[in-house]
């Protein structure tokens, strides 16, 4: 199972890309924060960018934290989300350790990034791939 | 998508607020036509540009967001630099930023008491008192503004002034996110003179994609993309950037050095494309929405101390700042042209009319025309230390002599002396010395810019002197441009956006413009923008080309005066018909 990773953000140019991809592809939106990753400059365009992405935790978090399973976790890591069982209530974008979950404030659900990997073609610098989290677990070894 | 336009006013005398809609998309579009619409609507036209209540425009268009190198806002607003109609263009975030707060256009009208900063998002709009930002200058107004409203970090644009806006230097810029800005004609004085210091856009709004056009639009949106990333037209602009062009205008005698004494040196190698990329690029940055990243950031190393101690500055550069700080004043120097660059950024000027000020400055200073005790600064070629303390000077103006070069160097050249050197052509000329195309087109533009018409291009392409040819080759890159413009593309995107790709891109969210109609739309808006400036006191037939343009050397040799005339006796023809058979329009439509 391959999970989006962000190893290059040393290169990002803060073009926002990836943003609007997942926005336009996953989220039917066009918009900078209706996106599972999200560009961050901290303190300003000279001090560089970071990603907004979920790290794929294995137990996740925000999974164990959903009171009505609407958040399920996913094999591999990060979780996969059932909007029919959604109530709404937030508490998955609050137990977020990273601050990966954008609670949506028009639809009242979590938007988060559920690894599908459209986002990686649109970078033009390489920052973002998808990676085997089994292999990653091997190299960690 | 939205029928009408969603404008938010903000009327800063009475600190309050209200949206406005206009229905007009389909003949205003957006960006330079949404800016001379809502002129036409908001400015009053028989007062001056420092009348309070004349408006400030930030308008963005119907491609905005959606399609990549949609990235830019047009500026509108009466300029303080000439009384006219002007427009100014930047990227960094915020197009995308006013798109995502819900709007397609902001309006500041009024005279805030203090100083003040607009914050507008979504749900809110903020008239906050920055008092306590009086004089700083751009980098720590910057971070001083990050801790204002709204607070959405990464997903919103922060614009602001510096000294030389506060102090209405009439060149002042608007610095966008740092490294980019709304740099000519004066927009950064219009909110000196309405006591704006900032405004803090923030993107925190979502707008649904149609289901009926979403795949359309998709498909749309990646043969563009796959253009821009993949076909290599779009490679220079990141590779080396704009700089790329020092060394062949350099070689075809057409970059102006020293005050446009000389169109060539050999000094240019240190300050060329190559040697800022190879020496002093530290990285490239990227408008939002733009996956080229065109911006290139250099690394400035300053030692402050005996011992080996060190600070750094990143200081953004491109052709035109290099031009106007770098060859203009005969600084042969890349770190020189950083430092000088870090200086204009810190006061919130022009970089090129800044430039070109002080090289007529350092040239009547030589001729007696002025003294040390007017200038203050020994300015002459290449001395930079001199240039950092007149930069200083044009912002702060201690003396008369800088109060006048503040309102322009044609100005001070009109009561100094020097007009025949000033390189004035209808605002400080862009790097351009290519011939009498470009010259004409520079002084009677609308923007007096070097992309009103690219007339340089023509200067290269072509050789003949048939004034009816260049007239038509300038009038069909203002149609483009006009088009451009009002989408809100940036123009180094020309090639991944011919006519019909921006018509593929418009009907694919929702438009239904056939070619016919479209064209018809951009003259409208063209003729609009033109009877705006005719409005407002522009004058063609007395914009004047100095005689410097006759004297200085080219590839071609020397301009021919008889040439230019007639070109611009001809093209002020063309413009003044333009005009005024749009207002006779207009007076029979009503």
């Amino acid at each position: 199972m391959k999970v989006l990773r962000t190893p290059h953000m040393e290169r990002c140019i803060g073009c926002y890309s990836c943003s609007l991809a997942c926005a336009r592809s996953v989220y039917k939106s066009l918009s900078w924060k209706r996106a599972g990753i999200q560009i961050r400059s901290s303190g300003g365009i000279s001090t560089g960018f970071e990603a907004g992405v979920c790290l794929a935790c294995d137990p996740a978090p925000c999974a164990a934290a959903c009171p009505t399973d609407a958040l399920r976790q996913r094999k591999g890591g990060g979780v996969i989300f059932r909007e029919k069982l959604c109530i709404n209530c937030g508490e998955c974008a609050k137990a977020c350790p990273v601050d990966a979950i954008y609670f949506d404030p028009e639809w009242s659900t979590p938007v988060l990034c559920i690894h599908c990997g459209r986002c990686v073609s649109f970078c033009p610098h390489d920052c973002l791939e998808m990676m085997d989290v089994s292999k990653e677990k091997k190299n960690a070894e | 998508m939205r029928n009408r336009f969603k404008v938010m006013v903000v009327d800063l005398s009475r600190e309050k607020s209200t949206v406005e809609y206009f229905d007009t998309r389909n003949t205003w579009l957006g960006g330079s036509g949404l800016s001379a619409g809502l002129f036409s609507h908001y400015a009053l036209m028989d007062e001056d540009p420092f009348h309070p209540d004349q408006p400030l425009i930030l308008a963005i268009g119907p491609l905005t967001g959606y399609f990549p190198l949609m990235s830019k806002t047009v500026l509108g607003f009466m300029s303080p630099y000439n009384g006219q109609y002007a427009e100014s263009h930047a990227g960094g975030r915020s197009a995308l930023a006013l798109k995502f707060a819900g709007y397609d256009a902001l309006v500041l009208k009024g005279r805030a008491r203090k100083l003040i900063c607009v914050g507008l998002g979504s749900k809110e709009v903020h008239v906050q008192d920055v008092h306590f930002l009086k004089g700083m200058d751009i980098f720590k107004t910057g971070k001083k503004m990050r801790t204002m409203k709204p607070r959405n970090p990464g997903h919103r644009s922060i614009l602001r002034i510096g000294p030389a806006g506060e102090n209405l230097v009439r060149y002042s810029c608007i610095n966008v996110d740092t490294y980019r800005h709304f740099g000519r004609m004066g927009g950064g004085t219009v909110m000196g003179i309405k006591n704006i210091k900032g405004i803090i856009l923030s993107g925190d709004s979502h707008m649904d994609l149609d289901p009926e056009l979403r795949k359309e639009y998709t498909k749309v949106y990646d043969e563009i993309y796959t253009q821009v990333v993949q076909s290599g037209t779009m490679r220079k602009y990141h590779d080396l950037g704009t700089p790329e062009n020092l060394i062949p205008l350099n070689e075809l005698h057409a970059l102006p050095w020293r005050n446009l004494q000389s169109t060539h040196d050999p000094g240019v190698e240190a300050i060329s494309g190559e040697t800022f990329a190879r020496d002093l690029l530290l990285r490239q940055v990227a408008c939002a929405g733009c996956p080229v990243g065109c911006i290139h950031i250099g690394l400035l190393r300053e030692r402050f101390g005996k011992e080996h101690e060190y600070l750094y500055r990143q200081v953004s550069y491109d052709y035109e700042p290099i031009f106007g700080v770098g060859s203009m004043l005969g600084v042969a120097s890349g770190p020189g042209v950083l430092t000088l660059l870090e200086d204009v950024e810190k006061l919130g000027l022009d970089a090129i009319s800044a430039g070109v000020a002080l090289a007529w400055a350092t040239e009547a200073l030589e001729k007696g025309l002025i003294t040390k005790d007017q200038t203050l600064a020994p300015l002459e070629f290449g001395n930079v230390q001199a240039y950092q303390e007149g930069l200083r000077h044009i912002a702060e103006q201690p003396n008369k002599f800088y109060q006048t070069l503040a309102m322009g160097t044609m100005v001070a050249a009109e009561k100094f002396g020097g007009e025949d050197f000033a390189c004035v052509l209808g605002q400080e000329m862009a790097g351009y010395a290519t011939g009498e195309n470009y010259y004409v087109s520079q002084a009677l533009g609308l923007r007096h810019s070097h992309l009103d018409t690219g007339a340089y291009s023509f200067d290269q392409e072509k050789d003949s002197k048939d004034t009816g040819e260049a007239i038509s080759f300038m009038q069909d890159q203002e149609d483009y441009r006009v088009l451009m413009c009002s989408m809100v593309g940036c123009l180094f995107a020309r090639k991944v956006y011919p006519k019909n790709n921006l018509l593929k891109a418009l009907n694919s969210v929702g438009y239904s413009f056939n070619e016919h109609e479209l064209d018809a739309v951009v003259k409208n808006i063209k003729a609009h923008r033109w009877a705006l400036k005719f409005r407002t006191g522009f004058k063609p037939e007395e914009v004047k080309i100095p005689s410097r343009y006759l004297e200085v050397q080219t590839w071609k040799g020397k301009a021919d005066p008889d040439y230019m005339n007639r070109l611009k006796k001809e093209y002020a023809q063309v413009l003044r018909e333009m005009a005024e058979n749009w207002q006779k329009e207009m007076e029979a439509e009503k």
